[in-house]
């Protein structure tokens, strides 16, 4: 199908043909022809934020929540640099994105136009791709294009810059590709593993003593199909199972085989089980720092198999022993056959004496902490707020930080796509934003942003959208008024001299939330925690949570960077004294 | 980045010791030409600290619009490894060659790498004919002349354009523009 058509209709056009249901956005000078033509539709639900950062975080919470791309439209100039933060963030995390700016028109680029950046410049960095479109009858090609790029082998956001001429000028637009990746110049990522490697790779785990499967996101981004293979390998093999933070939820935390998450503020038992496996299979995870701690003292014992759809992943930091490039569902579902066909047994012996030896790590209870009955114990909030919500369809999204780490240890997933947070960037401003977008996706679900009462001031503003467009997003403040993760690693670091982590002058949560036509909660007790939880949950609008928790406690257990996986510390060892000496000389420079 | 495999464990897969020692790569990158490809390559190695010892770039095949970028790298094997699957990571790229590892594998030293240098050299007297005998000697040729100075044109491996520079710079060497490797791999087939 072809027709002629504006630019600024090829682009609701194309947005249509590929499904979209939903563009998070900001109007400006640069793309008011797009937003004629939005205003002038009906399909596209266009959610206006109040910042564009918003719009790249909602599109991305959108985009988790959903397993499908999400849509950003914003102007020139500083439209777009606010939606830097966004699209970074989605790179590391590996969240497709298509992010539509508007450009000075094409006459006028390269003269320091009012509202002009050189947009495909500064974003190049942290996008998949990007383009700038000069030409009109180009601009259908580019706009599925970059639907493909986003969405297909390792997922990512691009970035497509229309100058305003080129939404004005008329040309000629054509539907989506039947099949893309055939139609592809050069991107046409592998899919299927290497049969051979992964045969290779079922052998060594038939024979393991001690294995271990180490998840990451890229099992969820595989989809729906990924998750239950991994289930079902895991449950052919009886091989205990840790998992990333941005890979929580694709083996259910309540699962029998299930450690819990691993590194820096992983629990014990998952991290000795890494330190001392002797064959580890890695699915979808990149050994990030936070995860590897020490490098020359990861996993020394072990034969690493990586499965990653991204050749760029594999031996990056960790040398491996047996790559598998391929999409995890592929390569899963090849295990799987191959495991089931060959009648593959583990050692039965052998997994014996390792789950009797983790067993042993997990009776060390690493997420212990000292109830309190006057002061409300962030952990302890977590533990409620997941006991009251976890009958329900809850979506949990936060900020960064250490009421992040207190999610990630305290509230159990159970499937995947339900868990939104800022991993690989660390965006303080994610939460409410990300929260926001899966609510859009899913009007009936209970869309819960875990905050801390730094972090939520990066995009407060947003409370506005949610309100204008009856979101009703629910905001859980751990509010210690720190931020508490720098005050901990300034403890740890830099002889407890907290400078300027401590957060005077804060809102009035309760009040701010009224400001903006939403509901305000404030907590101070244990005791009136659960009541005030399910009020929360019974309100059907926007809500600010300030629960006020304990001022001083600190995440752990904690591996203290330049640390191996076997030298964490717990919490009933931490400590002040053990806490400013937990970081020798070399670990100091590390992040 | 240091070595990650601790050499006495036990490994059905086992490795060839990681080694820390720096090499000198040559990679043929086959691109798009359009527009910002070189910024997104050249990015990638700004970005993520990798060096670049030479850059050479040109559309090569007009009808297909395919650029071939010759870049020189030095590295730990595993950075190189990194350097090559990044690269290979942008879109536009369609193939990325080390030819220094094919060069090996065919049981040769190195693949086929050749310069071109303008040297412009000024002087009278006797350092002006030495300059001119070792030109000649060099078999650079001189495409510009007056009676106080010569601009030679050399070609070869950037050992040898190397050498004449440093050869010059005591006669009158003036200033230098070179093109960068040019490399290709040896043998009838292609990329």
């Amino acid at each position: 199908m072809t027709r002629e058509m504006t630019g600024a209709e090829m682009v609701i056009q194309a947005l249509k043909d590929q499904g979209v249901d939903t563009v998070f956005g900001y109007p400006g000078g640069a793309v008011l022809p797009i937003y004629d033509e939005i205003i002038q539709q009906e399909g596209l639900e266009h959610i206006l934020v109040r910042h564009e950062q918003g719009a790249g975080h909602a599109a991305e919470g959108y985009a988790r929540s959903t397993g499908k791309p999400g849509v950003v439209l914003v102007t020139s100039g500083p439209g777009a640099t606010n939606m830097v933060t966004a699209l970074a963030d989605a790179m590391m995390d590996s969240i497709p994105l298509v992010c539509i700016t508007g450009q000075t028109a094409t006459h006028l680029i390269g003269t320091d136009a009012f509202q002009e950046c050189d947009t495909v410049g500064i974003t190049r960095p942290c996008t998949k791709h990007n383009w700038l479109v000069r030409n009109v009858d180009d601009l259908a090609r580019i706009l599925h294009e970059a639907f493909y790029v986003a969405t297909s082998g390792r997922p990512g956001p691009v970035v497509i810059d229309i100058p305003k001429d080129v939404q004005f000028a008329t040309g000629t637009y054509h539907g989506p590709t039947a099949n893309p990746s055939a139609a592809h110049k050069s991107y046409r990522p592998q899919l299927k593993g290497d049969a051979q490697a992964v045969r290779a790779a079922v052998e060594l785990m038939a024979n393991a003593k001690k294995p271990v499967f180490y998840t990451g996101g890229g099992v969820i981004n595989s989809g729906p199909q990924a998750t239950q293979l991994l289930r079902e390998l895991v449950g052919l093999t009886g091989f205990p199972i840790t998992s990333t933070l941005m890979g929580l939820g694709a083996y259910p935390a309540s699962g029998d085989n299930w450690l819990g998450m691993l590194g820096m503020h992983g629990t014990y038992e998952a991290n000795m089980t890494m330190h001392d496996c002797d064959v580890m299979i890695c699915i979808g995870a990149r050994f990030d720092d936070r995860i590897t701690g020490r490098l020359d003292a990861f996993a020394p014992f072990a034969t690493k198999i990586h499965i990653d759809i991204d050749p760029s992943s594999i031996n990056k930091n960790v040398k491996v022993d047996l790559p598998i490039i391929g999409d995890v569902a592929h390569v899963l579902e090849d295990m799987v056959r191959i495991w089931r066909t060959s009648s593959m047994k583990a050692d039965p012996a052998a997994m014996k004496v390792w789950w009797e030896q983790i067993n042993h790590w997990r009776a060390r209870n690493s997420l212990a902490y000292k109830p309190n009955s006057d002061v409300i114990m962030p952990q302890y909030a977590i533990q409620r707020l997941y006991e009251l919500t976890k009958n329900r369809k809850t979506f949990i999204s936060t900020e960064v930080g250490q009421h992040q780490m207190w999610a990630a240890q305290f509230y159990g997933f159970e499937a995947p796509n339900h868990w939104l947070t800022s991993g690989g960037l660390g965006t303080m401003g994610y939460g409410l934003p990300a929260a926001i977008g899966a609510q859009v996706a899913h009007r009936d679900a209970l869309c819960i942003d875990i905050a801390g009462d730094a972090s939520i001031l990066m995009n407060i503003q947003e409370m506005s959208t949610a309100v204008q467009f009856g979101l009703p997003v629910k905001v859980f403040i751990l509010n210690n008024q720190y931020m508490g993760m720098v005050r901990q690693w300034q403890q740890l670091l830099h002889g407890n001299r907290l400078s300027h982590s401590y957060t005077d002058s804060l809102p009035d949560f309760v009040k701010l939330a009224d400001a903006y036509g939403g509901v305000g909660f404030r907590v101070e007790k244990p005791g009136d925690l659960d009541g005030a939880i399910e009020e929360m949950i019974a309100v059907d609008r926007p809500v600010l949570f300030d629960c006020r928790v304990a001022n001083l406690t600190n995440c752990f257990p904690m591996i203290p960077s330049g640390k191996a996986h076997n030298e964490m510390l717990l919490p009933d060892e931490a400590t002040d004294e053990a806490v400013a000496n937990a970081i020798d000389d070399a670990g100091r420079t590390l992040v | 980045m240091n070595a990650t495999l601790n050499p006495t464990a036990p490994s059905v897969y086992f490795m060839a010791d990681v080694s820390d020692k720096v090499e000198t790569h040559t990679l043929s990158v086959l691109v798009d030409n359009e527009p910002g490809v070189l910024a997104r390559v050249i990015g990638l190695f700004s970005g993520r600290g990798y060096n670049i010892d030479s850059l050479t770039v040109s559309e090569t095949e007009h009808e297909k619009h395919l650029s071939r970028i010759t870049i020189v790298t030095t590295g730990t094997p595993m950075v190189i490894e990194q350097i090559r699957h990044q690269l290979d990571r942008l879109v536009p790229v369609h193939r990325v060659t080390d030819l220094t590892v094919e060069a090996q594998l065919a049981n040769q030293e190195k693949p086929l790498e050749r310069e071109l240098a303008l040297v412009k050299v000024a002087g009278t007297g006797d350092s002006r004919l030495e300059a001119l005998r070792l030109g000649d000697a060099f078999r650079a040729t001189v495409i510009d002349a007056t009676t106080e100075h010569f601009i030679f044109e050399i070609t070869g491996r950037t050992s040898k354009i190397e050498q004449f520079i440093n050869i010059m710079k005591p006669l009158g060497l003036i200033e230098v523009s070179r093109t960068g490797v040019a490399a290709l791999q040896r043998g009838p087939e292609g990329l």
